[in-house]
């Protein structure tokens, strides 16, 4: 045990309460930003920033889509720290964070391919192609709805926390090789006419809108994350609470 | 099969400290010290809901206690606590499409036994005429002697035994008695979890439900 | 390493056995496949089109099916506690298991693959590169089964959980696997894919018991 006067932020966060007296304190500030980002940077894509010459107007799914892309690998790579906080460092936070995350990242993931899906449609005339970089965030999406279906299976979240992290950890090392095989596959298999979403050339123009977008939706992710992780916190508290209340009552009762 | 001795007896103990429990978010225990020396077999009891087998199986190294330490003093330092302990639960260990000299074998060859000892330890539990038989047609008595043979097969200083007595007859029960002295005798120690007299010298740990 | 002979001897004597084993799997095979030309029509030329990706699907759900009672059944019969107890380390273990499981499923069908690939119109040239990519592939099967069926060890309708968590994570070795056979097909060189096979399975083979151990452990805990 530590006995150090002020032990470091890390380990007192390790204390719900700690926990969710910061987690209170960030809260609102990153709603406000959230919103305010994304009024800018919606307000800029839909309004200031301008068409694409070749894409008319539909080259505006990409504010939307794009960052999702981003947010959908960011939160799987959060996971990961999350699942090595908890296998290694067995910080309590760790899980929780992890078990919170990985529906948001689903989420995220689920958006890029329903905006892919929409930007598909008029580029090329189809909702869904087998586009390499579509089908590995296919991929990745069933991963999430993998982990997601383990931590729903497992009843006890302290108990099964580690094997979801081990989970998610053989995960991330998969992902590279499946992204991998999927680009080598993709090239085997190319079709003739390909439009490839958000070529290297995009316009300043087009640049600021898209990362105060990407601003936006990462803030978002910490808004959900902070109200899922406080959530999940209360719903472990609530089930502790009623065992108690039942053991004491077993024990007035009598019966044991 | 008797007086088996092990590498080391005398010198072997096992120190548990401080040991807190939960299960779910169920504190089933805490502060719970236990010492245990080579030659001495200890009683657990204990109402149900109690911890014993939560207990035993933190002892095995199935699961980790939320505090406390676990130490084996004595054991070489390169081997391993798991490699040291025969643990017994509620559950056989055996398969029933296999039959009882198959199953031990399988246990002789993964525990670190010598598999010629198989028919010697199924005599030793008066199963000895079952061995060719599949499991499956074995009654749960007789399927508890074939599991308890397993002890003897590979022989390993520490026996965690949770319940081995549940469907035995009395003969049977006195036969563990029996086996659990021998083994004592030998250097071993063990630890069993029953509310049943064994019937030899034993010491004994009471666990109780945390008064709150 | 009595340990790792004890558990391989174990799972072939049960395979017998209980009959689950070698021939019910071919069977499984032969089924699948023979089903295919009632869904998509007795037209033998798209049938030998797609042969290479039916039998390496066929492979692929063949494998996993026996996957979730491979730890599950030893679970319930509480033999995983021995098997954290043996004198050899979990993970050897474990790469045992998956090994014999491998040798009574992943093996076989590597070995008939090509006798079913005939029915299937599949070109005589890719039979033996079939075969080769069937052995060199279906271990990295077995492996990331092996994972999955560690996780859901001791869950109540694990098997559908683990299909979910672990076809996922088969997408590579199916990519490789079946292009092998395409361009076999065709008539082109099948070595790249063949050595990205191979690296799959090597890979699989370093990451697999070691996660399967750690997940054993801790989903038991």
């Amino acid at each position: 045990m530590e006995t150090a006067p002020k032990p470091s932020l890390w380990l007192r966060l390790a204390n719900p309460a700690a926990f969710n007296a910061l987690a209170n304190v960030l809260l609102w500030p990153l709603i406000v930003g959230t919103i305010a980002a994304f009024g800018y940077g919606l307000y800029g894509a839909f309004m200031t920033s301008p068409a694409d010459y070749q894409q008319g107007e539909t080259v505006r799914i990409m504010y939307i889509h794009v960052p999702a892309a981003w947010l959908s690998l960011f939160v799987y790579a959060g996971m990961a720290v999350s699942a090595l906080g908890t296998l290694v460092f067995r910080h309590p936070m760790a899980d929780v964070a992890q078990k919170a995350a990985a529906p948001v990242g689903a989420g995220f993931t689920l958006i890029c391919l329903l905006t892919g899906s929409f930007w598909g449609k008029p580029m090329w005339g189809t909702w869904w192609e087998w586009d390499a970089r579509l089908t590995s965030v296919l991929i990745l999406f069933l991963i999430y709805l993998g982990i997601i279906a383990l931590w729903r299976a497992i009843d006890e979240p302290q108990r099964g926390a580690r094997a979801v992290a081990i989970m998610t950890l053989v995960g991330a090392v998969n992902l590279p090789i499946i992204k991998f095989s999927v680009d080598w596959w993709y090239t085997l298999h190319q079709p003739a006419s390909v439009f490839r979403m958000g070529g290297p050339t995009i316009d300043r123009a087009m640049l600021t809108p898209l990362f105060v977008m990407g601003l936006a939706y990462l803030l978002l992710y910490l808004v959900l994350l902070i109200v899922r992780m406080k959530t999940e916190l209360m719903v472990r508290r609530i089930e502790r609470l009623q065992i108690v209340a039942a053991d004491k009552q077993a024990r007035q009762g009598g019966s044991r | 099969m008797n007086g088996t001795s092990f590498p080391h007896a005398g010198e072997m103990r096992l120190e548990a400290r401080n040991l807190m429990i939960r299960r779910g978010y169920r504190l089933l225990f805490e502060g719970l010290d236990l010492d245990l020396a080579a030659g001495e077999v200890l009683q657990l009891t204990g109402p149900n809901g109690s911890g014993k087998s939560t207990l035993m199986r933190i002892l095995a190294g199935f699961s980790q206690a939320d505090a406390g330490t676990i130490r084996w003093p004595g054991l070489e330092e390169d081997d391993e606590p798991a490699n040291a302990l025969h643990y017994h639960g509620h559950r056989e260990g055996l398969r029933e499409a296999l039959t009882p000299a198959e199953n031990l074998a399988f246990a002789a060859g993964l525990l670190g036994g010598d598999a010629g000892s198989i028919p010697d330890a199924l005599d030793a539990l008066d199963v000895g005429p079952l061995a060719d038989l599949p499991v499956q047609v074995l009654s749960a008595g007789q399927r508890r002697r074939v599991a308890l043979a397993r002890l003897l097969v590979a022989p390993r200083p520490v026996w965690l035994l949770d319940e081995p007595l549940a469907a035995l007859d009395t003969a049977g029960q006195a036969l563990v008695g029996r086996l659990l002295a021998e083994h004592a005798a030998a250097g071993g120690m063990a630890i069993v979890a029953t509310h049943q007299p064994l019937g030899i010298d034993v010491r004994h740990l009471a666990l109780g439900g945390i008064p709150s | 390493m009595s340990a790792i002979l004890a558990v391989i001897r174990r799972e072939l004597t049960l395979a017998r056995r209980i009959g689950a084993g070698v021939e019910l799997g071919i069977v499984f095979f032969l089924i699948l496949i023979s089903v295919v030309p009632f869904a998509i029509g007795a037209d033998q030329k798209l049938i030998g089109r797609i042969a290479p990706a039916l039998l390496w699907l066929a492979a692929l759900l063949a494998t996993l099916l026996g996957l979730d009672r491979l730890l599950q059944a030893d679970e319930e019969d509480g033999i995983v506690d021995h098997l954290q107890l043996a004198e050899t380390p979990l993970m050897l273990v474990l790469a045992a298991k998956a090994l014999a499981h491998w040798l009574v499923t992943g093996l076989p069908l590597s070995l008939v693959a090509p006798l079913l690939g005939l029915m299937l119109a599949i070109e005589p040239q890719a039979m033996l590169p079939l075969s080769i990519s069937l052995l060199i592939g279906t271990p990295a099967l077995t492996l990331i089964g092996l994972i999955g069926a560690s996780l859901t060890v001791s869950l109540k309708r694990g098997g559908l959980l683990l299909s979910v968590l672990v076809l996922p994570l088969s997408i590579p070795t199916l990519i490789f696997g079946a292009t092998v056979v395409k361009e076999a097909a065709a008539g082109r060189a099948y070595s790249t894919p063949l050595m990205l096979l191979a690296g799959v399975s090597l890979i699989m083979l370093v990451v697999a018991p070691l996660a399967a151990a750690g997940a054993l452990r801790f989903a038991r805990n």
